[in-house]
């Protein structure tokens, strides 16, 4: 199948974004509907693309080659997606064009921000969407400046030294990535994503693997290089947030099963327990740091942690099952944390405080956004229904039955103690924030109003779908997951 | 014959002199600025029609080869840049704008010899050449700061130059001859360490080069002299002044001391790791932009020197590959300085707060620059480590590389710094920052050039081959 689609949606965004730049004389509301249309038709074109991908055949469709775009180390402009990477390209298009929705009121400098915004999300689509690890590289790193500039410019709080820690942070990991990528081509010879498979343990391989892996971890993020996280997602406004945590930080769990998982098959085997310790590390330690946090958006920055936890643990029990189970586990979290973040914000500009033991009694000024944001928590704590339920039903169910190490039960039941945290910090948070005597200073506080309802609902919508037919994702998922494993 | 080889070169010379035989009647400047542009085209023209030659003149003094030529077009490049971002600058110096215009070209008549010529005592010469027109530039504003930076630059660059010569008189004396090739086929074949003679006289040569690229621990100079120097200069001499010593190292080490290879990539791969690490750490504390961009400068020295250090095709096209790059990001964010600095009369970044508002187009053009500075795609910068960084892991320098990325790391912290001054915070004024035609043209030439070869970078690769395989001919 040829066509250049995935090629217009990546670089869709990226054109609208120099429109932004470029176009004279725009007033902000053509600057929105121009961000609007060049995010809803790469959105439909993906949407198109998954119910083109041929399932029987599998394997990687919509392939665009150009060889040797760098010559001399034969890097070629290799495009394609199976059913592991058009599940995120279909979240981030989705959320790329819900984070414009939820932009809508920015007033300060409207062009700039939308432009980067833009820019941002040509640079997620692209990594999901190369099969070369230099083009990987580059779009890997596009992202840097502009999520630096939107943190640092339209952020609240401490605002430039979390988008500095940011940087910092992707950089280090990213730096190592590359000397890792680069160490990997001399030893393999090649830089085709579909052609990198190397059995073996061997000295050289696990250095590559843990060079590599340490990027993906920076970026998912895994304990202990997790700290730009909170700070990064506090200080952001709130549509980064939601990329930030809805497909950004998806990126590490794509590339551990891309690249670690795919390429390095005998190495990731032999370091899994030790992954997995960490992903329960992860699991544990971000739910109960998250109890004891008071500022709404931080907490719900935490939880990701928490739920990134999940998602590595799938990733290294290394059943299908337990794979496929973190694939939708991340299109689930990008949802339900993208969604989690927008009604933190619509909280936030309703009643300008996001501390939580400031706020109380909501719910009657706000009735709903505290529905919505109650499915919001109940999805994230895993309510039967939501695609919560259905993505950690899965990736329990497939590393328990894995058997791909000893103790392997131990490391799932301890992750399954994640939930229960999960559900005490979430409840509690409902109700403190929403229940109890209303405060006298909200008594004006509106409610959402239509164009909020638009990006809220939608989220909600896709939540219950794939809570209730999670098949939708998961028979796609699996054919991208079956040739990683063999 | 000879002379057409020499055509560049002569034609550079040519209009260097009717630029200061003209300035004498001429009342409107600007003119004589324009002549020097056409001067350099002209002398790019004779460049490009003798690509593709392999030929020696004045008895093997003058090589034509593409090496040489690519290293020609890289300064005739660069200092037509510098004179069309110089146009506001002159204003402030207003007498003497003929003279230095033509110190500006004969630099570059000097640099392009640097990179033609295949013996040691021209090089010599054409690297005095280029030395005291630079010396006197440096000078050039006769205010104590930029006083200071010419005297400085006049007594650390002898001191450097009798270094270098003393170097080259060891070599004579060991082998007998001046030219290059002939010095190479007398060269031991036990390795340098059986003639302790040639060992101090190899260290002496990277000593008195290391001075022309600037890297540790030959760097002393920079800082004062950046700062001090005209802004154009400045630019000036962090790249082109540094291309020729690269593009001289090359020849000199390519050609000469080709067979001792192993022995001085070893050296050049440690002063690549401390000239990255030095400048990209002391780069942090600085608070002055021209001071910034000298340490930047000396740690790209570094990334540079690693493509030194491997001994490789694909390390050495590297190196050219990395030198062409950072040409049109240097300038490029030079020349946005210039500008800026023309209108806030200051040098320090926190003076370029809220610049954006003030200068969209300057500072998404710094902006660009200095994301190619630290090497984040879609920029040249990017593509150029990548490049580089392969090369040194190809030749197995997996320690340096390592030392590079992190390095990387530090850099984006002083470079993104700028990028959040200037897009963040309020303006000191709301005044607008005015640039003329000239600098914007420059300006948009150098962004073009980052972004093109970043996004497509397979036709310079092509030529930087093509160039390196004309030099490595020479040895095995």
């Amino acid at each position: 199948m040829s066509g250049h689609y995935l090629s217009i949606i990546i670089f869709l965004p990226l054109v609208g974004a120099i429109l932004l730049a470029f176009l004279p004389k725009l007033g902000a509301r053509a600057v929105k509907l121009i961000a609007a249309a060049f995010t809803i038709v790469p959105f439909f074109i993906s949407a198109t693309l998954f119910f083109m991908f041929d399932k029987a055949a599998g394997g990687f469709q919509f392939v665009e080659m150009v060889e040797d775009w760098i010559p001399f180390i034969h890097v070629d402009y290799f495009l394609g997606v199976d059913g592991l990477s058009l599940t995120m390209v279909v979240l981030t298009t989705l959320l790329g064009f819900l984070a414009v929705l939820i932009s809508w009121k920015i007033d300060l400098r409207v062009r700039e921000y939308f432009a980067w915004l833009l820019v941002l999300e040509t640079g997620i689509l692209g990594v999901f969407c190369a099969l070369d690890l230099i083009l990987f590289f580059l779009f890997w790193e596009v992202e840097l400046l502009p999520m630096y500039l939107l943190i640092s410019i339209w952020g609240s709080g401490r605002r430039e030294y979390s988008a500095i820690k940011f940087v910092i942070y992707t950089i280090l990991g990213s730096a190592l990535m590359l000397a890792g990528i680069l160490l990997l081509y001399f030893t393999a010879g090649t830089f085709d994503m579909t052609q990198l498979h190397l059995a073996g343990v061997t000295p050289a391989l696990t250095i590559i693997f843990f060079l590599i892996l340490f990027g993906f971890a920076v970026k998912l993020p895994v304990f202990p290089v997790h700290t730009w996280l909170p700070d990064a997602h506090t200080d952001a406004p709130t549509a980064v947030s939601v990329i930030l945590a809805g497909i950004l930080i998806k990126m590490g769990g794509y590339g551990m099963i891309r690249i670690c998982v795919s390429m390095f098959p005998d190495v990731a085997l032999a370091y899994a327990p030790l992954l997995a310790a960490l992903a329960v590390v992860n699991v544990l330690y971000g739910a109960a740091v998250t109890l004891r946090q008071t500022d709404l958006k931080r907490l719900i920055a935490y939880s990701s942690i928490s739920h990134m936890g999940y998602v590595m643990l799938g990733i290294f029990c290394l059943s299908e099952l337990s794979l496929t189970g973190a694939t939708l586990q991340m299109f689930s979290h990008g949802i339900i944390t993208g969604l989690l973040f927008a009604m933190c914000g619509l909280v936030m500009e309703k009643t300008h405080r996001r501390l939580i033991p400031t706020l109380g009694g909501l719910a009657r000024r706000m009735p709903v956004i505290v529905a919505v944001f109650s499915v919001a928590g109940l999805a994230a704590l895993g309510l039967p229904g939501t695609s919560g339920f259905a993505a950690e039903f899965i990736v329990f169910l497939g590393s328990f039955s894995s058997g791909t190490f000893r103790f392997v039960e131990v490391y799932t039941i301890l992750g399954v103690l994640g939930i229960v945290i999960t559900a005490g910090y979430i409840l509690w948070m409902l109700q403190r924030v929403f229940f109890g005597p209303p405060k006298e200073e909200d008594e004006h506080v509106e409610d959402a109003d239509r164009l909020e309802m638009v990006p809220i609902f939608a989220l909600v919508a896709v939540i219950m779908l794939i809570g209730i037919y999670p098949a939708i994702l998961t028979d796609i998922i699996k054919t991208g997951i079956a040739p990683i494993l063999g | 014959m000879n002379l057409y080889q020499l055509s560049p070169e002569l034609s550079l010379c040519f209009f260097a002199i009717v630029v200061i035989l003209l300035d004498l009647f001429i009342k409107r400047k600007r003119l004589l600025a324009a002549l020097s542009v056409i001067g350099l085209i002209i002398s790019t023209i004779f460049t490009i029609t003798l690509w593709g030659e392999q030929a020696t003149a004045f008895n093997r003094m003058l090589v034509v080869d593409e090496f040489s030529l690519l290293f020609k077009l890289i300064f005739l490049g660069v200092a037509c840049l510098i004179i069309l971002s110089s146009v506001d600058y002159v204003s402030r110096i207003a007498r003497y704008q003929g003279e230095y215009l033509a110190l500006v070209l004969l630099s570059a008549v000097g640099m392009m010899l640097m990179a033609g010529t295949g013996e040691l005592i021209s090089i010599y010469v054409a690297l005095e050449l280029t030395g005291i027109c630079l010396y006197v530039l440096a000078g050039f504003l006769k205010d104590p700061k930029s006083s200071e930076a010419g005297l400085k630059y006049l007594l650390l660059g002898a001191v450097a130059s009798a270094v270098l010569l003393y170097g080259m008189a060891m070599v004579f004396g060991l082998t007998g001859t001046t030219h290059l090739g002939e010095i190479a086929s007398a060269m031991p074949s036990d390795g340098i360490l059986s003639s302790p003679a040639l060992l101090i006289g190899v260290v002496l040569l990277v000593a008195g080069f290391g001075f022309k690229i600037a890297c540790v621990p030959f760097q002393m100079w920079v800082p004062d002299v950046y700062e001090g120097a005209p802004t154009p200069v400045t630019a000036y001499l962090s790249v082109a002044s540094k291309a020729a010593g690269f593009a001289v190292i090359l020849r000199v080490f390519y050609e000469a001391l080709g067979p001792l290879s192993l022995d001085w990539s070893v050296i050049f791969a440690v002063l690549a790791a401390i000239s990255m690490t030095i400048g990209n750490v002391v780069a942090i504390a600085q608070t002055n932009i021209k001071r910034m961009l000298g340490y930047s400068s000396i740690a790209q020295a570094g990334y540079l020197m690693m493509g030194l250090a491997t001994i490789t095709a694909l390390g050495q096209s590297g190196l050219v590959f990395f030198l062409v790059a950072y040409a049109f990001t240097n300038m490029g964010a030079f020349i946005a300085v210039i500008a800026i600095s023309n209108k806030v009369n200051s040098d320090l970044i926190s003076d370029y707060t809220g610049m954006a508002r003030r200068a969209p187009l300057l500072a998404l053009g710094l902006t660009l620059c200095l994301v190619s500075l630290t090497g984040i795609p879609p920029t040249a910068g990017f593509m150029a480590k990548v490049y580089i960084f392969s090369a040194a892991m190809q030749y197995q320098l997996v320690w340096l590389v390592v030392i590079a990325v992190i390095n990387t790391v530090v850099s984006a912290y002083y470079y993104l710094r700028v990028v959040k001054v200037m897009y963040t915070g309020a303006p000191a004024s709301e005044e607008r920052v005015p640039s003329s035609g000239a600098l914007r043209l420059a300006l948009s030439i150098a962004c073009l050039g980052v972004l093109a070869i970043g996004i497509l970078p397979g036709p310079l690769l092509q030529i930087a081959e093509v160039a390196m395989s004309a030099l490595i001919g020479v040895f095995p």
